[in-house]
């Protein structure tokens, strides 16, 4: 059983440059950044190491910081410039009875992160998720489309800060 | 009126219009689409269960759309799945009817603000006859909205579906 001060020495011995933080000042559990393009080599090694045996993948979500440029459009609604979109991972190892959390952010522009599915199946349809409600890339995913929203929804992903729902989606008002 | 009002003392004759007899027929065994969505849809299977027995009233759920007479929509309404009873209710042979079970497809329910994949309310893509209120409906309140169902269409004439 490891704390998360002990699993990010581990780490940092072991990436380096790729481990960012440990962030444990928060009111919630302590959390170590990662770099978002090596997260699968980071979580491959928590999975199979000796004395780590993260073997599994509680949860996996995304999270629309909103920390961009709150700017006007043309149409005067809000939007939300810049900034990043982050996705945690919570990992549980049931032999060794510890946990560790995961924070990767990438740019609100252009969100990429490596795929952790060929890591943990359960992987799967979580980054599906985080794809449908943030739009956040997860590269060599083997299958990344929608999941919860109808595969050919165009208005956009419904859980950043900035969404706006379109007004008709096939001939069905969409407002109230 | 009564069907069985202008029946004569002797057995085995009974005189109507051609309205009532088939209004009589239609609105005694309304065959149910057995289609569910949400929470409302346990109190629909409820409902059919034995201690309500939606049965008495000839309500039969039917595994497909062309063997049924009403839809009941018994849930939230997604955008995705309103495609899809559009087409049902299509594929329904007349005269079809549809109730609206609860909030949620009456006008939304509580995504009727924030909810980015609910249709608010299934009248914007079928016709709705009897809006049931309630978030679920009790049983007693589905049976209710049959009743109300059965009304209209008790006073249906050949020449025009009122229900």
């Amino acid at each position: 059983m490891k704390n998360p001060e002990e699993i990010f020495e581990i780490l940092k011995a072991k990436f380096n440059e790729v481990i960012i933080e440990l962030i444990s000042d928060k009111p919630t559990e302590s959390f170590i950044t990662v770099a978002p393009l090596e997260i699968d080599k980071v979580c491959l090694y928590l999975r199979d190491k000796e004395g780590l045996n993260f073997k599994s993948l509680m949860n996996l979500s995304g999270v629309d910081d909103a920390n961009g440029e709150k700017i006007k459009d043309e149409n005067d609604n809000e939007i939300i410039q810049g900034g990043t979109l982050s996705v945690f991972y919570h990992l549980e190892s049931i032999d060794l009875k510890h946990k560790v959390t995961l924070k990767v952010s990438t740019d609100r522009e252009n969100p990429e992160v490596a795929s952790v599915e060929e890591i943990w199946r359960a992987a799967d349809w979580h980054e599906r998720e985080a794809y449908d409600m943030f739009g956040i890339k997860f590269l060599n995913h083997h299958n990344l489309i929608r999941i919860l929203m109808p595969y050919d929804w165009e208005g956009g992903y419904p859980l950043r800060k900035d969404y706006q729902n379109p007004e008709f989606y096939k001939g069905m008002k969409v407002p109230y | 009126m009564g069907l069985l009002d202008k029946q004569f003392t002797d057995d085995n004759i009974i005189i109507t219009k051609v309205e009532d007899l088939l209004n009589w027929a239609r609105l005694s065994s309304l065959w149910q689409m057995g289609f569910g969505l949400a929470c409302c849809a346990i109190e629909m299977m409820a409902t059919s269960a034995s201690h309500y027995d939606f049965d008495r009233f000839g309500v039969i759920p039917r595994p497909s759309p062309r063997q049924s007479d009403v839809i009941i929509i018994s849930g939230t309404v997604t955008f995705k799945m309103a495609i899809r009873i559009k087409r049902l209710y299509e594929q329904m042979p007349d005269h079809k009817y549809v109730i609206s079970m609860g909030s949620c497809s009456n006008c939304g329910g509580p995504y009727w603000e924030h909810g980015y994949h609910v249709l608010k309310g299934v009248d914007r893509v079928i016709p709705v006859d009897v809006y049931v209120p309630g978030c679920p409906p009790r049983p007693e309140a589905l049976l209710e909205g049959l009743l109300k169902l059965q009304e209209k269409i008790r006073n249906e004439t050949l020449v025009s579906k009122t229900a």
